[in-house]
């Protein structure tokens, strides 16, 4: 009895800490409809401030507390506010939330670059660490009943400031209708950067009490958050007392198996799996059983605009692109060293992960936060069925892990937006703990899987198996591309657009939401299957698969270059991060910097760049002439006249600074004509002619100059040669009966018809 | 004094790149109620949206009091005395028929008046205080919406489309509202489909019909043939 009270203490200590979290993040979620996956990482910098402040620099721990929680934790909750998430209105729940993994990712770069984890640190202690009071017979510690304090003035003080207060029912009155109540005189931002402040004091308060009983680790730290969702979502993301109640559901359950789990007659294993992971995943079981449970999520009826949009390419385009990659890739795949061979066939792997983010995600809509477990599942399948990599093993595997997409999304299904995104992360999370981290499946850490035997082919080397993935990817989005112009692609498009309307023509959704997650897993498995190497389980960890979503949602997680793009710039900060050891700490916050630009663009990077390339594809003349230049700048290279990095260099020039130019250049007027093309071939004769071994000594300053380079030229080439943009802004009533249309228009109109190739 | 309340000139507005409205010039006398009037899609709610601050003008200057407030805030106009009752209901639906009138307060009045004067007027809403706004019958609704113009004291009143999806024997009782709240000497500039229902209260008109004036005038003066050629194109 005495034992049951004392961890029904502990559970409700734990519970009130959860509580704390969870409250932070409905209070952000209610008020501008952004779930906040950033919420653990806002507590773990804070509880870094304070000791900070009270352990390194010895203030005293009232005014520590008060700089940390009352100055700072608000001014963060500010400027996140102010400077990322006000972008975000009218974007889909998919860029949202990966713009919170961007915040995520910057603030654990952030923590990692101030501190480091090798160095020793004062020890964090315990508020009144030491002292104990006695109740009911047992001692319980100061910092338990001040942690249980602090969520009970949490709870009354949220009460009062949401029912009470003008502001608390301002911040309510902004989430049933933002215009109504600017007029009624509201300051809807003001009241969202107050939701955001306290919020960030919610969650930092929640770090230091949570830092106090744990040590101070980045990571428990930031993972509390997902223990926290499971407490929320019980509470339906919007009710604050059934929150706190699910909270200490979570913290009692958490404590009681504690306690049992210490009994000899407790289970040490299940059917041969060790049963050690369970209790790291008891919030996660939570988060799935309450996700499960909860009601069917309503269709909403209405017309939804969302600010992303994406073309189809042509086939033409699709061909000539998947050509041309697998060309540029085998020709440039001779000259790079073994590690630069190897960091490419890394971002070829990462980008086939992105593409299976394409169907699933870009067409369908529907969000999910575990690609990498999929690929993880493919590669486990790869080197567990017999056949030793043969194509039937790698189709097998493919079959299988799509089949377990499928079921996985089967109890989901019938969730939509973050609820299905955080079912995928409690997937996720529990695939790593109970299924990778276990002996059976990992032996030793890390098992091989057999690289692909193809008949008179041989990809033993990086080589090939770069050759081999690019491939891959070329095929795999041919594939996508069929699959999206399609009678299944228009389903997922629909499904995307409006769920009503299509299920109102007689589509079935949930045919179509699982054959979406089938085709994602698929694709996934691919690029484990693929890997041909040894791998280890921390590879496909949850953690992992964050920032592929964020980079395929920054490149464009609409189109399959968007995947590319996205792999290909994460693998390519491994290596900016191996080649220049200062640039490290910036690498490591880079990937959540990129995508915290999304709000300003969110149909991704690509289709920004490849507006510029759209209207070559009218013209062959032109195609040919880029063609041409790409091949002579190769035949320097291959008649040693420029080295590799000059060819590199100048490549990536003519791709990025010249080409998009080209037809400016052509249709300029005479004058405009020849300055602009004085720039754009100033540029390339820099970079084709400087000797870029012997005068730049680091890759990493080499690529800084490539990045000038294309920045400086030509950005001026197209400055200089740009033509006013000719867009009528006469009414759609007028247009082309009164007024006459330019060929520019006609071409815009044409190709959102699809009536030109 | 003889400085319209407001004034817009020459106003152009564009979803994206669709223009809507093609230079309007409308003016709002003080004191006076002004029916704007057209078909679907001639721009009305458009031009309400420009008025009040939540669309901003491609081309043109909104004049209030005679002075240049283009690109001014909705909620700076709103706490200026400015007070729309947007299409649909103008009300928050997840919040109390009390905290609906907490959120008026931001026009710079006391609850317990705002409270004193919409319970006065509307018993009804007075059993219902705290109720969700979401769930009265949608005259209660509107009553509601009307009592932040009622309660607030503005200087004028823009009204959009009050009498959509409601029974004609209400529309005329919310009518009768506004008459009320112009005969105080609010300035009125009231969107309507259905043109006769207005044009009893209202002193001028205003057709507008492909995002242009097509007429204005004295409402009593605008006929039916003006009227018929503007909504069934002639």
């Amino acid at each position: 009895m005495q034992e049951l009270l004392t961890f029904t203490i502990i559970g409700l200590s734990t519970g009130a800490i959860y509580a704390v979290v969870a409250s932070g993040l409905v209070v952000t979620y209610t008020t501008s409809g952004i779930f906040n996956l950033a919420h653990g990482a806002t507590g773990m910098l804070a509880a870094f401030t304070y000791w900070q402040l009270r352990f390194d620099w010895d203030l005293s721990a009232p005014l520590a507390l008060f700089i940390t929680l009352f100055i700072l934790c608000p001014l963060f909750g500010l400027l996140t506010e102010r400077i990322v998430m006000r972008g975000l209105q009218g974007t889909t729940e998919v860029v949202r939330l990966s713009v919170t993994v961007a915040l995520f990712a910057f603030m654990i770069g952030l923590a990692n670059t101030v501190w480091p984890s090798n160095g020793s640190r004062e020890a964090f202690l315990k508020f009144f660490e030491g002292n104990t009071i006695h109740i009911g017979g047992i001692n319980v510690s100061w910092h338990k009943l001040i942690t249980f304090g602090c969520a009970v003035v949490v709870a009354i003080v949220l009460r009062l400031l949401l029912f009470r207060t003008r502001m608390g029912v301002a911040m309510r009155a902004v989430v049933d209708d933002r215009s109504l109540t600017e007029l009624n005189g509201g300051r809807p931002n003001r009241v969202a950067m107050f939701a955001w402040a306290l919020s960030a004091m919610l969650a930092g308060l929640a770090g230091i009490l949570l830092a106090g009983e744990q040590q101070l680790n980045i990571e428990p730290l930031v993972l509390l958050v997902i223990n926290a969702y499971a407490a929320a979502i019980i509470g339906g993301l919007k009710s604050l007392p059934r929150t706190f109640a699910g909270a200490a559901v979570l913290g009692l359950l958490d404590a009681y198996y504690l306690q049992f789990s210490d009994n000899s007659w407790f289970p040490q294993s299940f059917m041969g799996f060790g049963l050690s992971g369970i209790r790291a995943s008891i919030p996660t079981i939570v988060l799935f059983v309450a996700l499960l449970v909860r009601p069917q999520s309503r269709l909403r009826a209405g017309t939804v605009r969302f600010r992303e949009e994406n073309k189809v390419p042509s086939w033409n385009t699709a061909v000539l692109g998947a050509v041309s990659l697998i060309v540029v890739v085998v020709g440039i795949s001779g000259m790079l060293t073994r590690s630069n061979t190897l960091f490419l066939l890394n971002g070829f792997t990462l980008a086939i992960v992105a593409l299976s983010l394409v169907p699933l995600t870009g067409y369908a809509g529907q969000m999910s936060l575990a690609p990498l477990t999929f690929a993880g599942l493919g590669a486990v399948a790869m080197s567990k069925l017999p056949g030793d990599g043969n194509l039937l093993t790698l189709l097998a595997a493919i079959t299988i892990v799509a089949i377990v997409g499928a079921a996985v999304a089967l109890p989901a299904i019938r969730l939509s937006g973050i609820y299905l995104a955080l079912s995928t992360a409690a997937f996720a999370v529990l695939v790593t703990k109970l299924i990778f981290n276990q002996r059976q499946t990992f032996m030793s850490g890390n098992i091989s899987v057999p690289i692909l035997d193809i008949p008179f082919i041989d990809i033993n080397s990086p080589r090939g198996r770069l050759i081999l993935s690019a491939t891959a990817f070329s095929l795999l989005g041919l594939g996508v591309i069929a699959l999206r112009r399609s009678r299944l692609g228009r389903r997922l498009i629909a499904l995307k657009d409006s769920p009503v309307a299509a299920a109102t023509l007689g589509m079935n959704l949930t045919q179509t939401k699982l054959a979406a997650f089938a085709i994602s897993a698929g694709i996934a498995a691919c690029a484990g299957a693929l890997a041909g190497d040894k791998v280890s389980p921390q590879q496909y960890d949850f953690t992992q698969s964050l920032p592929i979503v964020l980079l395929a949602v920054v490149g464009g997680v609409g189109t399959v270059g968007g995947a590319l793009f996205g792999g290909l710039l994460l693998g390519g900060n491994a290596v900016l991060a191996n080649a220049v050891p200062s640039l490290k700490n910036i690498t490591k916050i880079m990937p959540g910097l990129t995508g915290i630009t999304l709000g300003r663009n969110p149909s991704g990077a690509t289709s920004q760049i490849s507006e510029k390339f759209r209207p070559l594809l009218n013209r062959w003349g032109i195609i040919s002439f880029s063609a041409l230049g790409g091949v002579g700048i190769w035949a320097l290279d291959a008649s040693r006249i420029i080295s590799h990095w000059a060819f590199f260099i100048g490549g990536v020039f003519w791709f990025l600074a010249v080409m998009p130019n080209l037809i400016a250049i052509i249709d300029g007027t005479s004058q405009r004509r020849w300055w602009a093309s004085a720039i754009a071939l100033t540029g390339l004769a820099i970079s084709l002619g400087v000797d870029w071994d012997q005068a730049v000594d680091s890759t990493g300053k080499r690529l800084l100059s490539l990045i000038l380079l294309v920045a400086i030229f030509g950005v001026g080439t197209q400055r200089v040669a740009e033509n006013a943009p000719r867009i009528h802004h006469s009414s759609p009533d007028l247009l082309g009966l009164d007024v006459a249309l330019t060929p520019d228009e006609l071409d815009n109109v044409e190709r959102e018809l699809g009536v030109t190739i | 004094m003889n400085t319209p309340i407001l004034e817009l000139r020459n106003i152009r507005a564009s979803y994206g790149s669709i223009e809507v409205l093609h230079g309007v010039n409308l003016t709002v006398g003080r004191g006076e109620v002004v029916a704007l009037l057209g078909p679907n899609g001639a721009g009305k709610s458009t031009l309400i949206k420009v008025a009040s601050g939540i669309l901003r003008p491609s081309a043109g200057q909104l004049m209030i009091a005679g002075r240049d407030a283009t690109g001014a805030s909705a909620n700076a106009l709103a706490r200026a005395g400015l007070c729309t009752i947007p299409e649909g209901r103008g009300i928050f639906p997840n919040l109390t028929v009390r905290e609906n009138l907490l959120m008026a307060t931001y026009s710079g009045h006391k609850l317990s008046d705002i409270e004193h004067s919409t319970y006065a007027r509307f018993p009804r809403l007075a059993e219902r205080r705290s109720q969700l706004a979401g769930t009265m019958s949608g005259g209660e609704q509107q009553m509601l919406s009307l009592a932040r113009a009622l309660a607030t004291d503005p200087v004028i009143l823009l009204l959009d489309e009050l009498s959509m999806g409601l029974a004609p024997l209400i529309v005329s009782e919310l009518y009768q509202q506004v008459a009320a709240i112009a005969a105080e000497g609010v300035s009125v500039l009231v969107v309507e489909q259905f043109a006769r229902t207005v044009l009893g209260v209202a002193d001028q008109a205003v057709l507008l019909a492909h995002g242009k004036v097509q007429a204005f005038g004295k409402a009593s003066e605008i006929g039916e043939d003006v009227l018929a050629s503007a909504y069934l194109g002639s």
